[in-house]
């Protein structure tokens, strides 16, 4: 049984007072009635009155969600079928082009994918704005999918499809019934995870965009570029007590879905 | 003709495959064609422009036109040298910086209570959700000159006037090691909690003591963990754009702010393609060694 040491206790109290203790600050001084942003004024509410009546940042919310739900649905469709390729789909002519082309969007700098696509929307003479934004986060966001979807792919037993093949199901019908059951948590995870880079992507909705689309990344960038504003504070609370309830409800879920399913197969075995 | 099992597997892989084309591949081409133009005051701003209703006489002329002119113009103006140096430069310092704030947080994880452990990887993972664009942010508040940590160091009289730490290297440094934290703990995490503790009992039993046991024992079997982490934080901080145009100052060199401007302000596309094609022949080399690393990795867990 491993207990807390001193020294280990030590190093995980400044490691997560260092992560935690910005945001944290950040949270507190959301609530900051003062004049001056930096010094503690008493506590008001008086930033997210105003967050709230700033047509703007709505519009760009508003944007913003649109974006990432297309996106992140395109994504997943496209990356769950380049993960099925990569994973089962045996030899194929550019098959090495392929699984280049999943990877390479991973390690992308930003700035590079974001100029490029720039270049092509330009050079054939598309208008740019939310259309664009959400080609260009399908693009990378499907890659992210298809990495995670193919990691599931790899370690399930193929023997399972191929008995609903042997039993007569089309292979449609075996990936309906029993390939994507079984795919479905990193599925919806990689659905997550797509949603989430869409929301979070500041520099390439930035190239990808024109002047009729403003992402929320795109508004807080040029809001906090000359210094730090308390409107943005107040708005930066919302969406981290969004995520932090997200994320935690999203593992409780997973973690009674886990032990539910433990049971189930125990009861089985007892059967 | 095709079956229909033919006609579904090429549609299978064709839909992904052709958009990966066309939204990857060819807009790459552009940037590499572009970086070989010239600039030109026109819409689009750059020269020659490709005409394919000249037919083959166009192409070849069209193919004459380039050249490595951009290239050579990186070499000579000194801007460029100097934002690809200080690039690499802050990106090491930054990743040793995440190395040695990361590895005592992994180990303090890996030597946790079992049943803590969960909690501790969610609150790892958690930042991570959250906006990393906020995340940068919030150490504006921080850092500057009126900002919290001055005031609480002024206030303890630690210093008597305010330190400058917004708008340097300093904060950049901060920024990087802050936002990707999780990419250096998480590997190196998973390594040290693979490691067998009687290793560490039998090096105890020879005669180890407790120090010279983790140097050479514990480190040298975590050193997967270490790579792949300082890889994970070494790679995208090489082209960051957002932490060094945040946190930065205007002395701050780096060559993904320097591409954006480039871009954005002189709009000479021409240099700023041949700026990003020498960004991602520097990214080949660590990528690669990166793969070889995880490669080796899997082969060894075989």
């Amino acid at each position: 049984m491993r207990r807390f040491t001193w020294f280990n206790a030590t190093s995980l109290t400044l490691g997560f007072a260092f992560l935690y203790l910005p945001i944290t600050l950040l949270v507190i001084y959301s609530f900051n009635g003062g004049r001056n942003v930096a010094v503690w004024g008493g506590f008001s509410t008086k930033w997210y009155g105003e967050l709230v009546q700033n047509e703007a940042f709505l519009d760009a919310a508003w944007v913003t969600l649109k974006v990432a739900a297309f996106s992140s649905t395109i994504a997943t469709v496209l990356g769950t079928m380049a993960a099925y390729v990569l994973v089962r789909g045996g030899r194929f002519h550019g098959r090495t082009l392929f699984s280049g082309m999943i990877y390479a969007p991973l390690v992308m700098p930003e700035v590079i994918t974001g100029l490029s696509l720039l270049l092509l929307f330009i050079g054939i003479g598309f208008d740019r704005g939310i259309l664009t934004i959400i080609l260009a986060h399908t693009t990378f966001s499907m890659c992210y999918v298809s990495v995670v979807v193919s990691s599931r792919l790899v370690s399930f037993d193929r023997s399972l499809e191929e008995a609903a093949l042997d039993l007569g199901c089309s292979p449609l019908s075996a990936f309906r019934l029993v390939t994507l059951p079984i795919i479905a948590p990193a599925v919806i995870a990689g659905w997550l995870l797509a949603f989430t880079l869409s929301l979070d992507d500041l520099v390439i909705a930035n190239f990808a965009s024109g002047p009729s689309a403003t992402t929320l990344p795109m508004k807080i960038w040029s809001a906090v570029r000359l210094g730090v504003s308390p409107e943005i504070n107040a708005l930066s609370t919302i969406l981290i007590g969004i995520v932090t309830v997200g994320v935690i409800t999203a593992s409780l879920v997973s973690k009674r879905a886990a032990v539910k399913r433990q049971r189930d197969e125990q009861a089985a075995v007892a059967n | 003709m095709w079956g229909p099992y033919l006609m579904r597997r090429f549609a299978l892989i064709s839909i992904p495959y052709l958009w990966l084309l066309a939204l990857f591949l060819v807009p790459f081409v552009i940037v590499f064609k572009i970086s070989l133009s010239d600039i030109a005051l026109s819409i689009p701003p750059y020269t020659p422009q490709f005409d394919p209703s000249a037919g083959w006489p166009g192409v070849t002329a069209f193919l004459s036109d380039l050249d490595l002119e951009n290239f050579v113009f990186l070499t000579t103006d000194d801007l460029y040298w100097r934002a690809y140096l200080s690039s690499l430069q802050i990106a090491v310092t930054s990743t040793v910086l995440t190395l040695l704030v990361g590895y005592p947080l992994a180990y303090g994880m890996a030597n946790a209570p079992d049943r803590w452990r969960p909690t501790l990887i969610m609150l790892v993972i958690l930042p991570f959700w959250t906006s990393f664009l906020i995340r940068v942010y919030s150490w504006k508040g921080i850092l500057a000159g009126s900002g919290y940590l001055n005031q609480f160091l002024l206030g303890m009289g630690v210093i008597s006037d305010p330190l400058t730490i917004l708008n340097t290297n300093t904060a950049v440094y901060i920024g990087i090691v802050y936002t990707y934290l999780p990419f250096m703990v998480l590997p190196i995490y998973a390594a040290l909690e693979r490691l067998d503790g009687s290793l560490l009992e039998a090096a105890e039993d020879l005669g180890c003591s407790r120090k010279s046991a983790f140097w050479l024992v514990t480190v040298p079997l975590s050193k997967p963990g270490i790579i792949a982490g300082s890889f994970l934080v070494f790679i995208p901080a090489l082209g960051e754009f957002v932490i060094p145009d945040l946190l930065g100052g205007s002395k701050t060199l780096m060559i993904g702010k320097v591409l954006f401007e480039e871009f954005d302000k002189n709009r000479d596309w021409p240099v700023a393609s041949a700026v990003a094609v020498i960004l991602l022949l520097i990214l080949i080399i660590p990528i690669i060694l990166f793969q070889r690393n995880e490669q080796k990795q899997r082969e060894a867990e075989q």
